[in-house]
């Protein structure tokens, strides 16, 4: 079989123009990355075909001047999926605008508070509680970093690059004192912003 | 007389039960009933599929007859087990999430779109399990994708739909090279269907072979979160309700597990990769656990030792000996179950402490001493503490690796040690500062101090320990489930699955 040279480079264009969108912070560029690259990836399938012959109908084209039919089966489902892929995002990307006041996918931050935890290189608590003082629990959650100004105001530029949506209520940006506590009372004021939003819509 | 019409039926009953579902949305009762008798026929068809492919060996269908071209259904000892389970699982959690949606119907689970999605995903996993066509994987895989997709930003809040974020691309991602796959697995041999497609690629330039499987592999990494590739799971799964969680850490990186061994044993058997593979296998399990010591939220902890679990099935299967095999089976069944336990029991810590921070948890053991039998149980036997069956599954894979006897293979053994050592380490510090020390209190509405949470729901802890003794009675089952899974292994092995499937030598 000779592969479509020309089929190839569109299909290589379309992938490299969507992995770079990929890479993007917003969820709408990464939406259009997903379906640039669904689409190169698409075109493979005619590649795989071979070269283009009469349409496959049985009993009205001779069985050897046909396009080989599989190939285009599985490329319309893998269109039908990609069709569904675009909807969903589309989707969650006007909930996260919604909610956060922007589509940008932002940093967990369970996990800047571990990495916060480690860089502080102070021992748990469990260590500290559990070992003579006998009022372990009434240690709460983070209230050390309360004391003083939020350790991570000096964090790494990756802990803190999306601090540019300070305006937005919910997506609380990392470098804010508040945000060691968004891990616990995060679902509630989530939960909150959902019944806000329920009760707009009604 | 013939039983292979049974072998769409998870997946049929699954879909018709989500449409009816999706029908009475507004009548939760029908919905429930729906969904209920749904997930009880599919486990009823799932043991006879087991039993069928045990005594009679695998069955296969043909779907409208299109030999060889349409596409197979399979249900070997291997994929049968792997579906009896998941439908145990997906029955249980379903019994849960009722008690659950009672309770938080209006707050935070849209209840009319909760049931069909579940039932969507049920039949998409089963799919996966029970197809023999790698495009129809490809699907099955894009069903339960899409289910999880909706249950896990059910609700749509904004720490949903940021989770949801990471856990939609990255799996978007994956189904593309997924798709790259298949277009090269076409191109080199002209066909999708599995067993074809192995005897088909034997024939190939090693070359060509090896970037086939690369890229499987690479997918089905992506699925099972494998370490290099895993950094998306314990982003993704901790933010959902209790119930979604742990039906996603039971069976979707499951799933992906399979599907490598389908790779490695059916399209590649020649090649076993065994070093890489190792390598990999080892990496996931020791930083996998150190990722989860280093969590304070039982959730994020619990996706982390799912992650570093993960490793041992891959240990399993790249060892490449029956043994082997068959103890990565073992493992999988046993983990699939244990590792749902523990999120529905991390549910429940969430309901009765407020909270899955240990931050914010403690003397759960004396305010609750159920819960703390629930949680004890299953995290001792994720640990792997004899006799329950995590040590079985453990044991298993120590003895494949030492008779292996090269040198990673004994990094790998120890490895194993290390890695259990450490679950035992990471549970041990959730016991401590959950369930012993004093239950810290939290201001309520009237400025007094009260403890948080609320009293376990009867249902939800009875179906958690229904789950808990399924978990023990792998112990009891220990003995004809591994002579089951040597079986099942010796199939993938020995070309039977081929034979089965190709019985006049269609190649």
């Amino acid at each position: 079989m000779e592969p479509n040279l020309t089929l190839l480079l569109v299909s290589g264009f379309l992938i490299a123009c969507g992995v770079y969108l990929l890479l993007e912070r917003s969820l709408t560029r990464i939406l259009i990355g997903i379906l640039l690259t669904s689409n190169g990836v698409n075109l493979l399938y005619p590649l795989i075909a071979g070269p283009a012959r009469r349409p496959a109908f049985v009993n009205l084209v001779p069985a050897d001047e046909v396009t080989d039919p599989l190939p285009q089966a599985m490329v319309l489902t893998a269109i039908v999926i990609t069709l569904a892929t675009t909807a969903f995002l589309l989707a969650m990307a006007y909930r996260a605008v919604q909610v956060n006041g922007d589509d940008g996918v932002q940093d967990d931050v369970e996990d800047a508070v571990i990495r916060r935890l480690a860089a502080l290189d102070e021992a748990s608590q469990s260590f500290d509680s559990g070992v003579g003082s006998g009022e372990p629990g009434e240690e709460e959650g983070g209230d050390f970093f309360d004391v003083e100004p939020g350790p991570l105001d000096e964090a790494p530029d990756d802990v803190l690059d999306d601090d540019e949506d300070d305006d937005a209520d919910d997506g609380e940006p990392i470098g804010s004192e508040k945000a060691v506590r968004v891990s616990s009372d995060g679902r509630e004021r989530a939960a909150d912003v959902t019944t806000d939003i329920k009760e707009a819509q009604r | 007389m013939t039983w292979t019409w049974l072998l769409p039926m998870p997946i049929l009953l699954a879909l018709l039960g989500a449409g009816l579902s999706l029908i009475f949305g507004r009548r939760p009762i029908i919905q429930r009933a729906i969904s209920v008798t749904a997930l009880s026929l599919i486990l009823v068809v799932a043991g006879a599929l087991v039993y069928l492919a045990d005594t009679q060996g695998p069955q296969v269908l043909w779907i409208a007859g299109w030999q060889p071209l349409g596409i197979s259904l399979v249900a070997d000892r291997l994929s049968s087990l792997l579906l009896l389970v998941s439908a145990v699982i997906c029955l249980l959690v379903l019994l849960f999430s009722l008690g659950q949606d009672q309770e938080e119907r209006l707050r935070e689970t849209p209840i009319s779109i909760y049931h069909p999605t579940f039932l969507a995903l049920t039949a998409g996993v089963s799919n996966a399990f029970l197809t023999g066509d790698l495009f129809n994987l490809y699907v099955g895989f894009e069903m339960l994708l899409f289910a999880s997709f909706v249950l896990l930003t059910l609700g749509g809040t904004g720490e949903r739909i940021r989770a949801g974020t990471t856990y939609v691309v990255v799996s978007l991602v994956s189904s593309l090279l997924f798709l790259v796959g298949l277009a090269a697995v076409y191109a080199a041999t002209g066909t999708v269907n599995m067993a074809q497609a192995g005897v088909r690629l034997a024939q190939l330039p090693p070359e060509v072979q090896q970037v086939i499987q690369y890229l499987l592999l690479t997918v089905f990494g992506i699925k099972a979160a494998v370490f290099p590739l895993s950094a998306w799971l314990p982003d993704s799964y901790p933010t959902a309700p209790a119930p979604v969680t742990a039906v996603f850490a039971g069976l979707l990186t499951k799933v992906g597990v399979y599907a490598m061994i389908r790779t490695q044993t059916v399209l590649f058997p020649e090649n076993s990769m065994q070093r890489p593979m190792l390598v990999i296998g080892i990496l996931t399990m020791v930083i996998g656990i150190l990722g989860a010591i280093a969590q304070s939220e039982i959730k994020r902890m619990l996706s982390f030792t799912l992650v570093s679990h993960i490793g041992y099935m891959v240990f399993g299967i790249a060892l490449d000996t029956a043994a082997g095999l068959s103890a990565a089976i073992f493992y999988t069944a046993h983990h699939i179950i244990v590792q749902t336990t523990l999120f529905l029991v991390a549910g429940l810590i969430e309901r009765r402490g407020g909270s899955t921070s240990l931050n914010e948890l403690g003397g759960l053991a004396s305010a609750s001493p159920v819960l703390g039998a629930l949680f004890l149980i299953p995290a001792l036997n994720l640990a792997g503490i004899p006799p329950m069956s995590g040590f079985l599954g453990k044991a298993g894979l120590l003895r494949a690796g030492i008779a292996e006897g090269n040198w990673l293979a004994s990094v790998g053994v120890g490895a194993v040690l290390v890695t259990s050592l450490l679950t035992l380490f990471a549970m041990a510090k959730v016991w401590n500062r959950a369930f012993w020390q004093q239950m810290p209190l939290v201001e309520n509405e009237d400025g007094k101090m009260v403890e948080a949470g609320q009293p376990l729901q009867p249902s939800m802890a009875v179906v958690a320990a229904v789950i808990v003794a399924v978990g023990l009675s792998l112990t009891v089952l220990a003995g004809p489930l591994y002579g089951f899974t040597d079986r099942a292994a010796r199939d993938t092995r020995d070309g039977g699955y081929i034979a089965a499937v190709l019985p006049e030598g269609v190649h």
